[in-house]
């Protein structure tokens, strides 16, 4: 299960104002997307499925990854940033409503801001060097045993190292210059509940380590193998597990296998009139599990809820056996919930393997909004009303200034004149009638969903509220174009990895009335960080608050800058990150909202759950697991 | 390490502010375009919008709550008292009132001070500061004129004028107070540790005001004016209020600058003498400010003001503060500050006097001061030009600040610092004398007194060496009271006088180890003794340097005991600290007297009061607190042991460090 979190990664968003139109781009990633068959082919196991076909069924993510997604960066291989023979930044591809798109102040403001140049490139080696990949070592007893179970596998060197790391930057930029000391000896697929008991129960008799694969979209280090396992390790990909095994209309349910992932999830719900609303930024490729694993958190939050708030029922395998509930009911008083022991658990304990979730009706109408504040405060103080009234639409971000400029960076090539005429009419308005400092206004954005009416009652509401605290309404299509940014970020890193600008996203949940102030603090720190480690160029530093609750809000943190000059750049990234972490710890705010722990965050884990607290959760994995076959070494 | 640390120091050049004063319009000064740098996160406002956000804050509103509700007073009235204290604390800064001080100002000082010197690097490092994050001015403070030069030298820098934590009496002076007050000044009562409104709304206002950046903000670490012109032991209240919004995050830093005011003759000097011996200093007011008029056609030579390097908040509690005791509670409830945090708020107190120590500028006149002390009735003008040469070579070996004036020769520099303070000393037949007869043949009593007002004045000069000399010396002190070589026992009794003299010198907490290897150090570096792994002996060249400072610290060892020996003989049960300090007093009256003591200094309360704390810290005095202030029980035979000790009739026996 791989933390499909990542808020960075790309969501399907960028769709027309429609919740079908929106899914049917999704959809439309996948018409052209050949679906490969592994090695092996379909596996002919037995697996019993209710009114689901046997076998897996046909997912978007093959067996093969990297025939259809990039081996050394995010997303699909057609769709990238690059810059065409004019020097203009385009985005390639025909998956998202940017590809094709030129997007003419791009350059510009890449120069700007961070001092890069387009005649200093940095590009990565062409593929991996397969000589390079650390050998497979497996005992020929556990391979006997293995072929007999007909599960599908591989040992290819390829297979093995696409699912060693997650997308943080230093995974990333190993696949690029380096590789990885300790990768998966094996590589199986599951189809079904049954072929996990199967390896489970081989892993606990050949003594092997375990390491659950479900989307690779991790962005903690879950996915790194720990260099001193001497074990076998056995990365078990769950892709092949994506079956919706049944939908239960009277109560709303739908039981699902663990490794779809989320736009499939979704496009199947749909084709019966119905959706999870579970929307991670990462949803096209994380999974099910992933989210489980994690304690995920989707965009559209507010109607849907987080990942706890949706599940009904989850079954895992464990060393110890199989875990589950009696029944499907909305809740129970039966001693601490075991659901939260699976949850947030990161590959630890075992392999969900099944989960009953919510479903509704696909919503009928769909809204964008945007609002623009005079300055971050007064956004803040607007949505902690909006927050206060618990009249949030399904998604509600405020992103300071800089990100408010790099979306604006982001804006394609207008088509007439009378839209750029009209963009200046709307800029004139803003910044010389209202007196809004472009240079320190903030946009919120805005997404509505549900009935017509009651959409544009609630956005009336919302609105009406942004007033006070001095918001001017800016429109649908700003309000757009800040979701998209969310996902093409994702793709943004790997353009700058090629011209020496390095980054990432992190993020907290936070007390609303520290936000103000922990925003500022971290954005400081990170600059004063840069400072003193030597970086050239100030950094980009930016956040957004990007989901509200009742007692608190979500934050989040793009961080960038340029790396020339510098001789060991990711160790100079690793200390400004593990700092920013410092800080938003010191500006109480918590260690993560929704990424995780793996193992990038372990070591704060004692201070932000206490000693007791560490030890309950050792007890939990000492009891379930206690040969550690689930060795992946994460939260611990 | 800790050669090199001794040996950085480095200083930065002076600039005279007023040579400019003195060839142009003050007029033109005053009104001149004034547009100080200000903090870069600064939301401006008037004086009134922060009052009213003051009032408003949640922290207020808190304890005015929580008062009505213990008190079943209506929260209205109650809000009415904050409006009030709030009134008469705040200030309200007007430009119109700045520049008329700017304009009187020159002419005072031109009139009063030769030169006004300032390290103008230090002025373009805090015109950095103060843009980048919010400023606490942490000067020295020896004088009224302290607070006056710091506004008018920010004034003159175009930097933004600082408001300033200023003693409420100042209140009572009707229209210099207005005046204060629209300069940026405001008033805190000298004492509110019961008020919880009083606290609430003062730590708030202040805290307002650091938060938005609205200007530097200025206290006195001291507390008080040093009457002795050695730095007073720090007090916390007001440092960890302006900490509190760095730990609480409010705000990414803070910067912390000390900055040092050496005056080479402190306008209130005698004042201070007639305060220290018991005659109660004259209530601030403003025909008293008028009287003082006389003083203005007296010459108090020159004043230094080295501004230090702004010292980052943030970088001092990095690895120290680590936890984050804030985050459980909400920050607007009052809370007591951990150990933890209180610790840090000690150290960085001490710090912040230390480094004001290091940058105090020294005059030749207190060289010349320190060699007159010790060869009173008279010394030969030869001698001391000899001797005060020889001591400035020592002082500067210590690492001790000397601006010798303009390079002039020892005899001419010693001439004018014998003009400029002829009232404490003068010159008669070649020999310095002290200016102690005030009526020739009057009462034993009266003369003892006029004797006593001369040693004090003179002490105050020779007090600005003491925390540069009181490492070395303490150790000599130590070889000669343990009469033995071994280091350990030196180690034992120089750890033993630290903790006695922890209020009279300044010292950082708990690193009695690391100042006994200073010492050492600075008097292995000057030759006077030699040392082995475990031992440390005096060479013979070094008897002379070994004798000085003995002597130079004599009036302490022998002040605290006969203040010791007073109270193992001749106190009561239990006292109040006036009745200590008039017991004492007579005391030591009546053995100068019989010519039993030559100890003038231990007249001086101040003396008197820093040993009470000492024994009240060594656990040989009880304080307890009654209803009408503080009382002090002994416990006798603790205080006639650490008398034993002082008469070496006893060795000290410390717990010994394990590193030694």
């Amino acid at each position: 299960m791989a933390a499909p979190a990542e808020e960075a990664a790309g969501s399907g968003s960028g769709s027309p104002s429609s919740a079908r139109r929106r899914l049917s781009i999704i959809s439309g990633h996948l018409r052209g997307s050949p679906w490969a068959p592994g090695r092996e082919g379909p596996s002919p196991s037995p697996c019993k499925a209710w009114g689901a076909p046997a076998g897996p069924a046909s997912g978007s993510i093959p067996k093969k990854r990297q025939e259809l997604l990039k081996w050394n960066g995010w997303g699909y291989n057609d769709s990238k940033f690059i810059f065409n023979k004019k020097g203009q930044a385009e985005f390639t591809g025909r998956r998202y409503r940017l590809g094709g798109m030129v997007l003419p102040t791009f350059k510009e403001w890449i120069e700007k801001t961070f001092g890069a140049s387009l005649e200093h490139k940095s590009t990565s080696r062409a593929s991996l060097n397969v000589n390079d990949v650390p050998p497979s070592i497996i005992s020929e007893e556990f391979l006997q045993d293995l072929i007999a179970t007909k599960i599908s596998y591989s040992q290819d060197a390829e297979d093995r190292v696409f699912r060693a790391h997650g997308h943080c930057l230093h995974e990333i930029f190993a696949l690029r210059e380096g590789i990885f000391r300790r990768i998966p000896d094996i590589v199986v697929w599951p189809v079904c509940h049954e072929d996990v008991v199967k390896i489970v129960e081989l892993a606990c008799k050949h003594s092997l380590c375990i390491i659950p694969f479900g989307g690779g979209t991790s962005v903690s280090s879950a996915l790194e193998c720990p260099e001193e396992e001497k074990r076998t390790i056995v990365s078990l990909d769950t892709s092949q597990m994506n079956r919706i095994l049944w939908i239960d209309e009277k109560n709303l349910t739908a039981c699902v296998e663990a490794g779809i992932v989320g736009q499939d999830l979704e496009k199947q719900l749909a084709e019966s009139g119905f959706c999870t609303g579970h929307e991670p930024d990462s949803m096209e490729f994380s999974s099910l599990g992933g989210w489980v694993a994690t304690r995920a958190s989707g965009m559209k939050k507010n109607i849907y809820g987080n990942i706890e708030d949706l599940v009904i029922h989850i079954k895992m395998v464990t060393p110890r056996g199989i875990v589950e509930k009696n029944c499907q009911v909305p809740r129970m008083s039966t001693g601490p919930d075991i659901h939260h022991f699976i949850m947030g658990s990161e590959g630890t304990l075992g392999v969900v393997t099944e989960v009953t979730i919510k479903i509704r009706p696909v919503p009928e109408y769909q809204k964008y909004g945007s609002v623009v504040f005079p300055n971050f405060e007064r956004g803040v103080a607007c949505l902690r009303e909006v927050a206060k009234q618990r009249c949030a639409p399904a998604s509600i971000r405020l992103v300071d200034n800089a990100q408010f400029q790099f979306g604006h960076a982001l804006k394609p090539q207008v088509a007439s004149i009378f839209t750029s005429f009209l963009d200046g009419l709307k800029k004139f308005y803003i910044t010389k009638f209202k007196g809004f400092d472009p240079n320190i206004l903030c946009v919120a954005t805005l997404l509505f969903e549900g009935d017509r009416e009651k959409v544009l009652q609630h956005e009336k509401q919302v609105y009406d509220i942004a007033t006070k605290f001095g918001g001017l309404a800016a429109g649908e299509d700003n309000g757009q174009r800040g979701y998209m940014l969310t996902f093409v970020i994702a793709y943004l890193r790997d353009l700058g990895l090629d011209y020496y600008v390095i980054g990432e996203s992190f993020e907290t949940s936070v007390p609303w009335d520290r936000v103000l102030d922990l925003c500022r603090n971290v954005k400081e720190r990170i600059v004063r960080e840069c400072k003193e480690k030597g970086v050239q160029f100030a950094p980009f530093s930016t956040c957004r608050v990007t989901q509200t609750y009742d007692a608190g809000a979500c934050v989040y943190f793009y961080f960038a800058f340029n790396y020339r000059g510098i001789s060991d750049p990711i160790h100079v990234y690793e200390q400004i990150e593990r700092a920013a972490r410092e800080e938003i710890l010191a500006n109480g705010g918590s260690l993560s909202h929704h990424h995780g722990v793996g193992k990038l965050r372990k070591r704060w884990m004692k201070e932000s759950i206490s000693d007791v607290g560490l030890g309950m959760l050792r007890s939990v994995k000492e009891y379930v697991d206690p040969n550690n076959i689930f060795g992946n070494k994460n939260l611990l | 390490m800790l050669q090199k640390e001794l040996m950085s120091k480095k200083r930065d050049e002076f600039e005279d502010i007023l040579e400019e004063r003195r060839v142009s319009s003050d007029l033109r000064y005053a009104m001149k375009c004034y547009a100080p740098v200000i903090y870069k996160g600064l939301s401006p406002c008037k004086p009134n919008a922060i009052k009213s956000a003051v009032l408003q804050s949640e922290q207020v509103q808190y304890v005015i709550k929580q008062l009505a509700k213990e008190t079943g007073e209506s929260p209205d009235i109650i809000q009415e008292e904050a409006m009030e204290i709030l009134d008469e604390m705040g200030h309200s800064m007007q430009l119109g009132a700045v520049r008329f001080f700017a304009f009187t100002l020159s002419k005072i000082f031109k009139r009063l001070f030769q030169r006004v010197c300032v390290n103008e690097e230090g002025m373009q490092r805090l015109q950095q500061a103060i843009q980048e994050h919010p400023v606490v001015l942490l000067p020295s403070h020896r004088s009224y004129i302290d607070f006056l030069m710091l506004s008018y030298l920010l004034y003159t820098y175009d930097l933004a004028l600082p408001v300033i934590a200023a003693g409420i009496d100042f209140l009572g002076m009707k229209i210099v107070g207005e005046l204060l007050r629209r300069a940026g000044a405001f008033f805190m009562r000298r004492s509110f540790g019961g008020n919880r409104l009083y606290w609430a709304v003062f730590a708030e206002y202040v805290k307002t005001m650091l938060r938005n950046g609205y200007a530097p903000i200025e206290f006195f670490l001291e507390g008080t004016r040093s009457r002795t012109a050695k730095t007073l032991t720090p007090k916390f209240g007001l440092l960890s209020i302006v900490m509190e919004p760095f730990f609480k995050r409010e705000v990414f830093d803070t910067y912390l600058v000390p900055i040092s005011i050496s005056y080479e003759r402190i306008l209130e000097e005698s004042l201070y003498a007639y305060e220290l011996l018991g005659v109660p200093k004259p209530k601030e007011s403003t025909s008293g400010l008028l009287k003082a008029r006389r003083i203005l056609s007296d010459n108090f030579g020159t004043i230094h003001i080295y501004v230090g390097q702004p010292v980052s908040l943030r970088t001092l509690a990095s690895g120290r503060i680590n936890r984050c005791p804030y985050n459980l509670v909400p920050r607007h409830l009052p809370q007591k500050p951990s150990d933890d945090i209180q610790e840090f708020v000690s150290d960085v107190a001490y710090k912040m006097e230390l480094l004001q120590i290091e940058n105090m500028v020294l005059r030749p006149w207190v060289l010349v001061a320190a060699v007159l002390l010790q060869n009173l009735p008279a010394v030969d003008f030869e001698l001391l030009i000899e001797k005060t040469l020889w001591l400035k070579g020592l002082t500067q070996t210590f690492g001790g600040f000397i601006e010798w004036p303009d390079n002039l020769c020892a005899k001419k520099a010693i001439t004018s610092g014998l003009a400029l303070h002829s009232n404490i000393a003068r010159l008669v037949d070649g020999h310095v004398v002290l200016n102690d007869k005030g009526t020739e043949d009057g009462a034993v009593g009266e003369i003892i007194f006029k004797r006593a007002l001369a040693v004090l004045m003179c002490g105050t000069y020779r007090n600005q060496l003491l925390n540069v000399f009181v490492r070395p010396s303490l150790v000599v002190v130590a070889l000669q009271m343990t009469r033995s070589f071994r280091k350990e026992e030196v180690y034992s009794c120089f750890s033993f006088l630290r903790d006695v003299f922890s209020d009279e010198f300044i010292f950082f907490p708990g690193i009695s180890l690391k100042d006994f290897e200073e010492g050492c150090f600075l008097l292995t570096k000057c030759g006077a003794i030699q040392t082995t792994q475990q031992e440390i002996y005096p060479t013979d060249k070094g008897s002379v340097v070994i004798s000085f400072l003995s002597a130079m610290f004599r009036p302490f060892m022998e002040g605290y005991q006969l203040i010791f020996r007073y109270l193992s003989k001749e106190a009561k049960e239990t006292f109040t600290e006036k009745q200590f300090i008039s017991g004492v007093r007579n005391f030591v009256f009546q053995l100068l007297e019989k010519g039993n003591t030559q100890c003038y200094e231990a007249l001086s309360s101040d003396i008197q009061k820093n040993a009470l704390a000492a024994l009240v810290q060594l656990g040989a005095v009880k304080k307890k607190k009654m209803t009408n202030g503080f009382t002090y029980s002994i416990n006798q035979e603790a205080v006639n042991k650490i008398l034993d000790m002082f008469d070496s009739r006893i060795p000290v026996q410390k717990p010994v460090a394990a590193r030694l």
